[in-house]
């Protein structure tokens, strides 16, 4: 097999692979918090760096894991190193921003339990990827989360001010959105033939 | 597994809960409290597997046996668990649960394992069970947590299944794999793909929502 380029990586986690879009991770901040642009931007940047830290931690403990010979305490460590991540995350925003800290409300904490995060994780140990590469994964997934939370923001504020049914209103209208970004995010997938 | 079976199974919980058994109550309780349909927790395994019946119903089984045994886990420590605390342990006990069924359904077919593939382990991040745990095990005995890890699970897997069918009919011609249309039918292949579990999910949040605003309004 090819050995995959840094660049080929990046794009294939952000635009081919989008993780939301085309894995289903991280679906529930992206239900949730994408009704605002600005607060849409900065869970971005969260979630792009929880993402960050827990790769490159995961990359070490996948290498003690194998060393000791410990396989099914993986995914148990994984998510323990997570949930402190997004501990640190927290108390920093808290300390810097009360008001982000106000506006991302429980959506914070959630990112514990963002999927994305864990599949992250996962993923990058079942390709086999070395140091940079998975930073450059994780880097991919994180702007390709930003990217589809931002655009999906901009419709919805956008949409404010359509006249929908009020059948059709919440997480329908939503969902049909990200059902329709999804298809044309496959028109990216030209470049991953190459 | 039949849907009446389900019927039983939820109508069961939802009479202990309220007290009274009829049938009424059984449908409301199951259309409020629906994990997938009402409560809208559990998006991502939910879209990302349900492009056949036969993931979804594996899938859905696999989070009501780890929903089970976490609320029960849950359930009988709730006065041991400092409250400090109490998330960071309910999740490794997940955690624990989900390597469990990871490597039991390796071990069952390797075929399913590689369909399910990352997200039998991202069962860990399912809300549903962490909501489960947080809401309801945390706070009530063990007899009552596991009649709702038994709705709730049941609940979950019926909408996967509601999912997964409608996705394989249109996108495959087929459920549970036994091809239902004949030949010349043209298959929709964006049902299979991602977009169409978004329209899906959109589609039956449509049809519950029309329904309850008809029911609001006679």
């Amino acid at each position: 097999m090819k050995e995959e380029s840094l660049w080929y990586i990046f794009i294939n986690a952000s635009l081919i692979n989008n993780f939301v879009l085309a894995y289903f991770l991280g679906i529930c901040p992206f239900l949730g918090v994408s009704g605002k642009m600005e607060t849409a931007t900065k869970m971005g940047g969260a979630v792009t760096f929880v993402m960050l830290i827990s790769s490159m931690c995961a990359y070490g403990l996948h290498a003690l894991l194998t060393a000791i010979n410990a396989p099914f305490l993986q995914l148990i460590s994984y998510i323990v190193v997570i949930a402190s991540t997004v501990q640190l995350v927290e108390m920093f925003i808290k300390k810097m921003s009360p008001a982000l800290f106000r506006a991302l409300g429980i959506f914070l904490p959630l990112i514990t339990t963002n999927c994305a995060i864990l599949g992250l994780a996962l993923f990058q140990t079942n390709k086999g990827y070395g140091f940079f590469e998975s930073f450059i994964y994780a880097l991919g997934a994180g702007t390709g989360f930003t990217l589809a939370l931002v655009l999906m923001a901009g419709l919805r504020e956008q949409l404010n001010f359509a006249e929908v049914p009020n059948v059709v209103k919440g997480t329908v209208l939503t969902l049909l959105i990200a059902g329709i970004l999804s298809l044309s995010f496959m028109g990216f997938a030209g470049l991953g033939s190459q | 597994m039949s849907n009446q079976n389900k019927n039983k199974e939820n109508a069961g919980f939802f009479a202990s809960l309220q007290n009274s058994p009829s049938t009424d109550e059984f449908i409301k309780g199951l259309w409020r409290e629906n994990p997938v349909f009402v409560q809208v927790l559990g998006m991502c395994p939910t879209l990302a597997v349900s492009n056949t019946a036969e993931n979804a119903m594996a899938m859905g089984l696999a989070t009501a046996f780890v929903l089970l045994m976490s609320n029960i886990l849950v359930s009988s420590l709730r006065n041991f668990v400092p409250k400090q605390v109490r998330i960071a342990s309910y999740i490794l006990i997940i955690a624990t649960f989900v390597t469990m069924v990871d490597y039991a359904i390796q071990a069952i077919s390797v075929e399913l394992h590689k369909a399910l593939g990352a997200f039998i382990s991202l069962i860990v991040v399912n809300c549903v069970i962490l909501g489960r745990a947080e809401a309801f095990a945390s706070k009530n005995t063990i007899g009552k947590s596991i009649l709702d890890a038994l709705g709730m699970g049941l609940g979950f897997t019926f909408a996967l299944l509601c999912l997964g069918s409608v996705r394989e009919l249109l996108g495959n011609g087929s459920i549970f794999g036994l091809s239902v249309f004949p030949k010349s039918y043209q298959e929709w292949i964006v049902m299979i793909l991602p977009a169409g579990g978004f329209f899906t999910l959109a589609v039956w949040l449509l049809i519950f929502n029309a329904a309850k605003a008809r029911k609001a309004t006679t």
